[in-house]
Parts: C-alpha cells; sequence; structure tokens
C-alpha cells in the first residue's frame, strides 16, 4: 500500500469516528474487519451519515446502482478504496 | 357485509407502479396478483420481505385475496423470528432476493409473470378481514400483536389521502421500507387506494433518492422521514422539484421543513399515528406546531392518558404520546414527546421494559438497563439518538454482550456505548429512578471516567 493510500484510510477511519461519535480511537478500525453489523456495528443510519461526510469531504456522491453497496460498505479498506477511485477532491 | 375494493384505479391502464421506468398498468397489477396468489404455498401467515415495492405490494394483496394475514414484526432478529413461528407456526416468508437471511421456509417470488391477458375484475373484500398483523415490543419481553382489518385500513389510508388532497393520479417514490405501519399505509396502500402510482424502487443515498424522484411524472410525491430529509438536503445541492412532500416517525425541526419546502418546492405534511392507531393526524410543519387529526378522529384526556376514537379507530386506543390539546378542541393538539417507557429511533419503536428484559435474559447479565439520554440536540429531535447501556456482568466482555444482544433486539437499539458497573444505583424498592440513571450517564460522559468500559 502507498503511503498515499495510507494516509486516506486514517483519514477515512477519523471521518466515521467522527460522523458517528464512535467511542473508539481511529486507529482501532481493523482495515478488514467488517463495519456493518458484527465487527465495527454501524447500520444503515450510520452508512448514511458516512455518506454524507464523504460528499462533502471528496466531492463526490455514493449511488446504489453505481457499485455494489455491501462490498463498498463491507470494510475501512474497501470504502478507501472506492473513495481513492471516485474522489474529486 | 360491507366489502372495499382492492384498488381504487378505476380504468385498466391506470397506472399502479412505475419500475424500470416504466409504469405498471392496474391490468397487470390485478394478474400479477392472481398469478401470485395461485402460486403461494400452504400457510396462512405470510412475512413479506419483498424489498422491491412493487413486488411488495402484489405480495400483500396476493395474501388479501387468498385470505392470508401479513405478519409485521418490529425486527427480524433470530429471537423475534422464534416469536413468529411460536404465534403463527405455519409462517412462511416470501422474498424477492436470495438468502434473506431468516430462519422460515422461503417462497421466491417469480422472476417472471406472465403478460396480462383479459381485463380481471377489482376483488371486493370484507372489511371486516383481518389482513395483518402487525408486533410491538411489549412490555415483558413478548412481541405483543396488533390485527389489522381492511376495512380499518382502507378508511384509515383514504382519510390520508383526502387530508393531502390526493384526489387524481400522481406519483410517489419512498425512502422508508413497506414493512411497518407507516411504509404500509403511505407508500403502499395509500397510492392502491387513491389511485396513485408507487415507485418500485426504495433509494438509499441522497442522490439515488433524487434520481428515482426525477424520472416521475408530476404530481409526484416524496415518502421520507426527518433523518432522510436532513441527509439528503445537506448532502445534494440540486434537487428536483416535487408536489408534496411527506414525512413522519419522528417530529420534524420547523427550520428543516422550511429548508425542504424551499428546495424542493412544494409543501411538506407530517403524518403522527402508531402502531395501534394508524394514521391520525397531520400538520403542515411551516405553518405551526398543532397537530388537526383526521376526519372523524377525535381525542379526549383521561388522567395523564390521551385517546383515539372516531373514524377508522374502532375502538377507543390510548396513545404512545405526550398530548395536549389546542384550547380544549379534540381535533387540534399538541405533541409534547413520548412516553418514559417508550424509544423511536430511526422510525423503529420499542419500550425500555421490552429493551431490558432481553438486555437481562443474557446468561451472565446480573443486572442491566438502557438508558435513553435526554439531551435535545438535532439527532434526539429526529430520533436517531442511541442509547446507552449499563451493566452488572463480571465475566463477560463488552463484545460477550453485544453479540448476544444482536441476537435479540433490533441493531438500531444496540447501545453506544455500553459500560460496566459493580451495581446499578437502584432505589429501596429495586427501581432505577430517572435521575440516578442520568447522573450515572453525566459520570460516564466526564472525561474523568475510564473504568466504565472493557
Amino acid at each position: 500500500m502507498t503511503e498515499a493510500h495510507c494516509e486516506l484510510q486514517s483519514e477515512v477511519a477519523r471521518l466515521i469516528v467522527d460522523a458517528l461519535n464512535l467511542d473508539i480511537k481511529p486507529e482501532a478500525i481493523q482495515p478488514e474487519a467488517r463495519l456493518y453489523g458484527e465487527g465495527l456495528g454501524l447500520d444503515s443510519i450510520d452508512i448514511l451519515e458516512v455518506a454524507l461526510v464523504v460528499s462533502k469531504r471528496f466531492g463526490f456522491q455514493l449511488r446504489t446502482d453505481s457499485a455494489d453497496n455491501a462490498r463498498i460498505f463491507g470494510s475501512l479498506a474497501s470504502l478507501t478504496e472506492h473513495i481513492a477511485a471516485a474522489r474529486t477532491q | 357485509m360491507s366489502t372495499l375494493p382492492l384498488i381504487a384505479h378505476r380504468c385498466p391502464d391506470a397506472s399502479v407502479a412505475w419500475r424500470d421506468g416504466l409504469p405498471v398498468s392496474a391490468r397487470q397489477f390485478l394478474s400479477d396478483v392472481d398469478q401470485v396468489a395461485g402460486l403461494l404455498p400452504a400457510g396462512r401467515n405470510v412475512l413479506n420481505l419483498c424489498r422491491d415495492r412493487y413486488r411488495f405490494a402484489v405480495t400483500l394483496a396476493a395474501c388479501i385475496v387468498s385470505a392470508r394475514v401479513s405478519l409485521l414484526p418490529s425486527t427480524y432478529t433470530p429471537e423475534m423470528v422464534r416469536q413468529m413461528r411460536r404465534i403463527a407456526p405455519d409462517v412462511f416468508c416470501v422474498a424477492d432476493q436470495e438468502a434473506p437471511g431468516v430462519d422460515l421456509p422461503v417462497f421466491h417470488y417469480p422472476d417472471r409473470l406472465p403478460t396480462s391477458g383479459a381485463d380481471l375484475a377489482i376483488p371486493n373484500i370484507a372489511g371486516e378481514q383481518v389482513v395483518a398483523q402487525v408486533f410491538t415490543s411489549g412490555s415483558t419481553g413478548l412481541p405483543e400483536p396488533h390485527l389489522k382489518r381492511w376495512g380499518s385500513l382502507v378508511r384509515n389510508v383514504r382519510a390520508e389521502a383526502q387530508r393531502l388532497g390526493l384526489t387524481r393520479g400522481y406519483a410517489m417514490v419512498a425512502t422508508v421500507p413497506a414493512q411497518h405501519m407507516y411504509g404500509l399505509e403511505s407508500t403502499v396502500l395509500m397510492p392502491l387506494q387513491s389511485g396513485g402510482a408507487l415507485h418500485a424502487t426504495r433509494p438509499f443515498f441522497p442522490a439515488d433518492i433524487c434520481a428515482a424522484l426525477a424520472s416521475l411524472p408530476r404530481p409526484r410525491l416524496l415518502v421520507t422521514t426527518p433523518y432522510h430529509l436532513r441527509t439528503l438536503l445537506a448532502e445534494s445541492a440540486k434537487v428536483p422539484a416535487a408536489d408534496l412532500l411527506l414525512s413522519a416517525t419522528a417530529p420534524l425541526a420547523r427550520d428543516l421543513a422550511h429548508a425542504a419546502e424551499t428546495r424542493f418546492a412544494a409543501p411538506l405534511v407530517e403524518i403522527y399515528g402508531c402502531t395501534e392507531t394508524g394514521q391520525i393526524a397531520s400538520r403542515r410543519t411551516t405553518s405551526g406546531a398543532a397537530w388537526q387529526t383526521f376526519a372523524d378522529i377525535r381525542l379526549r384526556c383521561e388522567g395523564e392518558r390521551v385517546w383515539a376514537e372516531g373514524g377508522h379507530v374502532a375502538t377507543p386506543t390510548p396513545l404512545g404520546d405526550v398530548i395536549e390539546l389546542v384550547d380544549a378542541d379534540p381535533t387540534r393538539f399538541l405533541l409534547h414527546g413520548r412516553h418514559a417507557d417508550l424509544v423511536n429511533i430511526a422510525g423503529k419503536r420499542s419500550s425500555l421494559g421490552y429493551l431490558n428484559y432481553q438486555l437481562n435474559a443474557i446468561t451472565g447479565v446480573l443486572d442491566g438497563v438502557f438508558i435513553a439520554p435526554l439531551d435535545g440536540d438535532d439527532r434526539a429531535m429526529e430520533g436517531i439518538r442511541r442509547l446507552m447501556a449499563v451493566v452488572v456482568a463480571p465475566g463477560l466482555t463488552s463484545a460477550d454482550i453485544m453479540q448476544a444482544l444482536r441476537q435479540r433486539i433490533d441493531p438500531v437499539f444496540l447501545p453506544r456505548p455500553l459500560l460496566f458497573v459493580d451495581e446499578l444505583p437502584r432505589n429501596a424498592t429495586g427501581k432505577l429512578p430517572e435521575h440516578a440513571a442520568q447522573a450515572l450517564l453525566a459520570r460516564v460522559r466526564s472525561p474523568m471516567t475510564t473504568d466504565l468500559k472493557r
């Protein structure tokens, strides 16, 4: 993983923790652990909140039909990958 | 015995739904209903899990014409499914996607149904027929069933359509699932009973919602909730014009209502109701805080409780909210929040009694309590402020308890955070007074406190 990608992943972790007021440190999110359900325990309300901060920070809107949502929000790593590919800012 | 028609679309060519950019006619809908009703397996009780709103509507109607009962539980956890089987041993589910993740026999909605042939007559359904059984979380830990009869549901959604002025064809897109009372009534039964056409998808992200709305002919409605509306307005710079916005599940802040009306160039109406009574009142949020009951619905105060009666409410029913009548008028009221035991997060309702029962039923939990924060911030207003829980469970970790709770309660009620203490500050009668609970919360939130997490 490149340094820039690593940095992006840390930033996304911080965004998630801040947006959802989670009671953990961003570093504590395992990149490959599931965000939904078991794992970080996020649900669809959280996903909308995360989508909102992602669009504000990275300048693109998430769409259900643009890709497989379950995969994008599968883990911190997959979300970071999607952002890296779709970001406009 | 009085009967009421399955749909209000008079002309067979009228649109009942929009799927993949194309209208679905009343003729095709009646044909699909007839086909699906003929294919359903034995069993009188049905869990309709279809995500596609059109398929949900066809399945619901197929159940109605074949005298089946649609079950609407408040969640689909393994514990709730066990309770469904206990109450209705013959229950099976209808699903339109792979692996619905529910431990029940599955009937897969057919991928292809024949194109309609000759026009079928619109079925008439007896008003007395029980068409749905909706479950709320009883305070004893068992789900409480509420029977919904066809006549009452139809009268209810016709009153809603009348209040909203929906007298001619219109199209609607909704961000809420069909599988609870608000979704069932406003996004399925109301369009069927007032000549509307429902959009088959349930768009999730703001960009999806805007695209679905823009794809519909006008007049068009958006049926949503405060939290969807807030994220939509925050994220989308440009939204398509609408003709009406409908919101329910939690009271909407007035400034958010103003912003929504300006951006969509449409009036915003909020609907008030509950599982027990169905929808009973509305308000144009930007015109004032008071709610107006639907035609023929009256409220009556009895001590601290307020009862609804008249119209589609067959027997007087107590409401779970703190309500104040305006100028003693039985048709106008202000809403002051929920009675202490009830919680509502993102439209999902439960009671602290039910959640506490489930928490204490976990092996190894010696004592435990859910606490609803009292803060009046935006998230609390919109009903998305999470609960906290405090437990006495010496041998368990946070992960153990969260995993056990996931089997028992809907994920929106999972505590954030879950805290551990040696004992709860219960009083002499074993109760945990509200002030003691809130004091515990204040201690927990103090940055000095580090010893309560595992």
